[in-house]
């Protein structure tokens, strides 16, 4: 059995409960904290650790608190972004769920290292069961002493708020999610400068993913050494998959880094392979955001590697070939799934969630979607392959945030990988309404390629 | 830090020195010509406008320096400040020239295109932005999104079709004015600027927005299908007004006095915002004192009708067929004298 860290007593009856937490070892971490560590060894210790940030974009954890600005007279903000919207991760939601004191702990360890006095959880609008499970963990704590005026009698003092938010993707971006939280509309600020700098109300401001805040209790209970003994590396510890599509046991899972994605998807710890017994298509690794690759490039790199469950391992071959990490939404598609309408499902959803203050973006996802509905309801011609192509490398890049990216990445990968499926949409659009292009040679061992 | 300290900043390989804080944009617009990028919602004179339409993405070659690395994205030039050594490149980058065309097509695949019938046509940034960096014709075959016309105030319409979101009337709403009144709803591409509850605008300074706005999207009610920019005559005037500076110009048809707008710089930008009295209200020449005629680019269409003559080229006046098809024209110029 591999190693769990943030999901050791999922199945203790009561662990959403103080009491039970408690009784688990839940706290110890907040007490070595704040008894034996300075700030900034807390800070060092997340850096030694190598924690990346968990919600997508991968940056180091520790880094990132270190880079936060500390002017003398001005608080600083600890927000965590709950916001989690992106189709086909749901791991922040399991953690809340089941283990909401994990964040808790979490929140009162990274606060103590920030500096912070009051620190927020913004929690996505369609989430309010979460919303009231984390007041009351938050009230829990707060009878037990772990929050509020002189924690542990060490004189130091946090209040925890939770926020609920209004529902938008966007507002999982982390300036989007800021200004949402001063309560105004939540478009993504231009950046520089940096929320590290000026965040929150203009002062400086971290904010963290979920599962990057729980990650710091494992770290400061085992020390930031044994934590990165798990993976390989520049990803260390332990992740949480959210695994969803054509497998055997969806769910989320555990994973330590490093583990094959093979195994991953065939083995009964894990998803336990392919419903029905299908054969596998493809695989978006990251959630909807992150390149789609076809089953040969998922388990094996252009090298003939076995790919593995890594930051490096998934990114390997760039765009031509690797995908990402993300934020861990896998999802399995089997030989009967149809990557024309899952792309065009994808960017729907893009266009729908885009805040509209760029250009490309605003009007560029709404294009996409178009073309991607004429083409999946047989109407599409040749040209529009191209001009998708061509219409997404002009959002990538050019907007004021990642969702531009986010959007033109699906499409373009899919077009890269899958053109033989788009075009047998165009040539036989009367039959692609009736079948699914199936497998093909999408699962074919690959041409080994000469160095 | 010295008051007189300057960053050495090139921009397609002229340089310039800046104040520090200067943005890429306002540095290129020190230089002048044609390596300004263009703008469509940065806006001098409104605080926190830019960063938003892309047309003035350009390209970091070296980002300082001290750290002479390129920035590894095009940058907003209206919204990234400059560094010492930095090095610009505008038109001097394929890559730059690729991204503008593509955020012109993105601006107008939803734009009606209706110029025709539009009153900023003449003196619309879109237009001149299509003429200068986009393409000849359109890849986008769908339905463009439309809405309805809507008054906001007795004074002033909203025709959100041509808006291009560019946020410039909303920060005018919000810094001119003491009470915002009104904003942008809604996401995405069915985002709209409105009222809210169609609350009409009622403030001083409302009228700005009719001269932030790029587009025709809010146009001024007292001048609408009154007349085609240009075949009216801009003259520079001003009066001795309570609320503001009172400096305006005055475009004339014959001795009328067609509109009332703000005086406008090379950018389109307004030099001193004016208030509704002087651009609704005051609109005989009798209200004003005249200072003369305002200068117009050469380039521009509002300075095309006003020569004396007509002026055909040479190759006209020399082939007697291409004369008799021009034949109506050179009448109309006749009568025009």
């Amino acid at each position: 059995m591999a190693r769990k860290l943030l999901l050791t007593h999922i199945d203790v009856p009561g662990i959403n409960t103080f009491e039970v937490y408690r009784q688990k070892g839940g706290y110890r971490a907040v007490e070595k904290a704040l008894k034996t560590l300075t700030p900034d060894e807390v800070v060092e210790e997340v850096k030694k650790s190598g924690l990346r940030g968990r919600g997508g974009a991968g940056f180091p954890t520790g880094m990132k608190w270190s880079f936060l600005a500390k002017p003398e007279g001005v608080p600083r903000y600890l927000v965590c972004n709950a916001d989690e919207s992106e189709p086909g991760t749901f791991k922040d939601r399991y953690l809340m769920t089941h283990i909401p004191h994990a964040l808790i702990e979490g929140m009162i360890i990274a606060s103590y290292a920030l500096g912070a006095n009051t620190s927020y959880i913004y929690v996505r609008g369609e989430m309010m069961p979460q919303v009231r499970i984390l007041e009351r963990a938050i009230a829990e704590a707060k009878n037990a002493g772990f929050l509020g005026k002189n924690i542990l009698g060490r004189g130091y003092d946090l209040e925890l708020y939770v926020q609920p938010g209004g529902g938008a993707y966007i507002c999982g971006e982390e300036t989007a999610l800021l200004e949402s939280l001063e309560g105004k509309r939540g478009n993504p600020r231009i950046k520089p400068p940096f929320p590290a700098v000026s965040g929150l109300y203009n002062c400086p401001t971290v904010v963290n993913n979920v599962e990057s805040i729980a990650a710091t209790v494992p770290i400061i209970n085992e020390g930031a050494e044994e934590y990165a003994k798990i993976g390989i590396e520049r990803s260390t510890g332990t992740k949480l998959i959210s695994a969803s599509g054509n497998l055997n046991k969806p769910g989320v899972y555990e994973i330590e880094l490093g583990l094959p994605v093979e195994e991953f998807i065939y083995s009964d710890e894990y998803c336990g392979g392919i419903a029905n017994g299908k054969r596998l298509k493809a695989v978006v690794a990251g959630g909807s955001s992150v390149p789609i690759l076809p089953a040969n490039l998922i388990l094996k790199t252009l090298k003939g590697e076995s790919r593995l469950m890594t930051y490096e391992s998934l990114a390997d071959g760039g765009f031509q070939s690797g995908t990402m990490m993300g934020s861990g939404g896998f999802i399995a598609f089997d030989e009967d799934q149809c990557v024309v309408r899952n792309t065009w499902n994808f960017t729907r959803f893009y266009h729908h969630e885009s805040c509209g203050q760029c250009s490309p973006c605003r009007e560029g996802t709404g294009w996409m979607e178009k073309v991607l509905h004429r083409i999946e309801f047989g109407h599409g011609s040749f040209s529009d392959i191209d001009l998708l192509v061509d219409v997404s490398k002009k959002i990538e890049g050019n907007t004021i945030c990642p969702l531009g990216d986010a959007a033109a990445w699906p499409v373009a990968s899919a077009i890269r990988h899958f053109r033989d499926e788009f075009e047998w949409h165009i040539t036989s659009g009367q039959e692609a309404q009736r079948r699914n292009y199936g497998l093909a040679h999408y699962a074919d061992p690959l041409e080994p390629v000469a160095s | 830090m010295a008051e007189d300290v300057k960053f050495k900043v090139s921009i397609d390989g002229i340089p310039v020195e800046v104040a520090p804080g200067t943005t890429i944009l306002n540095a290129a617009r020190l230089i002048g010509g044609d390596i300004v990028p263009p703008a469509m919602c940065y806006y001098s004179k409104l605080q926190g406008s830019g960063g938003k339409c892309r047309t003035c993405l350009v390209k970091v070659s070296k980002g300082s320096e001290k750290d002479p690395r390129p920035m590894p994205k095009l940058v907003a030039s209206c919204r990234t400040t400059v560094m010492d050594g930095m090095e610009v490149q505008n038109i001097t980058s394929p890559e730059v020239i690729e991204a503008r065309k593509g955020v012109v097509e993105m601006l107008l695949i939803n734009h009606p295109l209706d110029c025709p019938i539009c009153d900023q046509a003449g003196e619309c940034h879109l237009q001149d932005l299509g003429y200068e960096h986009g393409l000849a014709n359109t890849r986008y075959e769908f339905e463009r999104r439309t809405f309805d016309k809507i008054d906001i105030g007795d004074k002033v319409q909203l025709h959100m079709t041509r808006c291009i979101l560019c946020y410039r009337c909303v920060f005018v709403a919000d810094q001119l004015t003491p009470r915002r009144v009104h904003g942008v709803l809604g996401r995405g591409d069915a985002a709209e600027i409105s009222t809210y509850i169609e609350k009409a605008i009622d403030n001083e300074f409302s009228g700005n927005v009719i001269d932030v706005c790029p587009v025709g999207a809010l146009t001024d009610k007292t001048f609408r299908f009154k007349n085609r920019v240009w075949f009216t005559k801009p003259v520079e005037a001003h009066r001795d007004c309570p609320t503001c500076s009172g400096k305006v110009t005055l475009w004339y048809k014959g001795e009328e006095v067609l509109r009332v707008t703000a005086r406008k710089d090379e950018y389109g930008e307004v030099e001193e915002f004016i208030c509704n009295t002087c651009r609704f209200e005051t609109k005989s020449t009798s209200d004003w004192v005249i200072e003369g005629p305002r200068n117009v680019k050469r380039t521009s269409v509002i300075s095309l009708n006003h020569y004396a003559e007509l002026n055909p080229p040479a190759v006209v006046k020399k082939n007697l067929a291409l004369q008799e098809t021009n034949k109506e024209q050179f009448e109309r110029a006749k009568e025009l004298l």
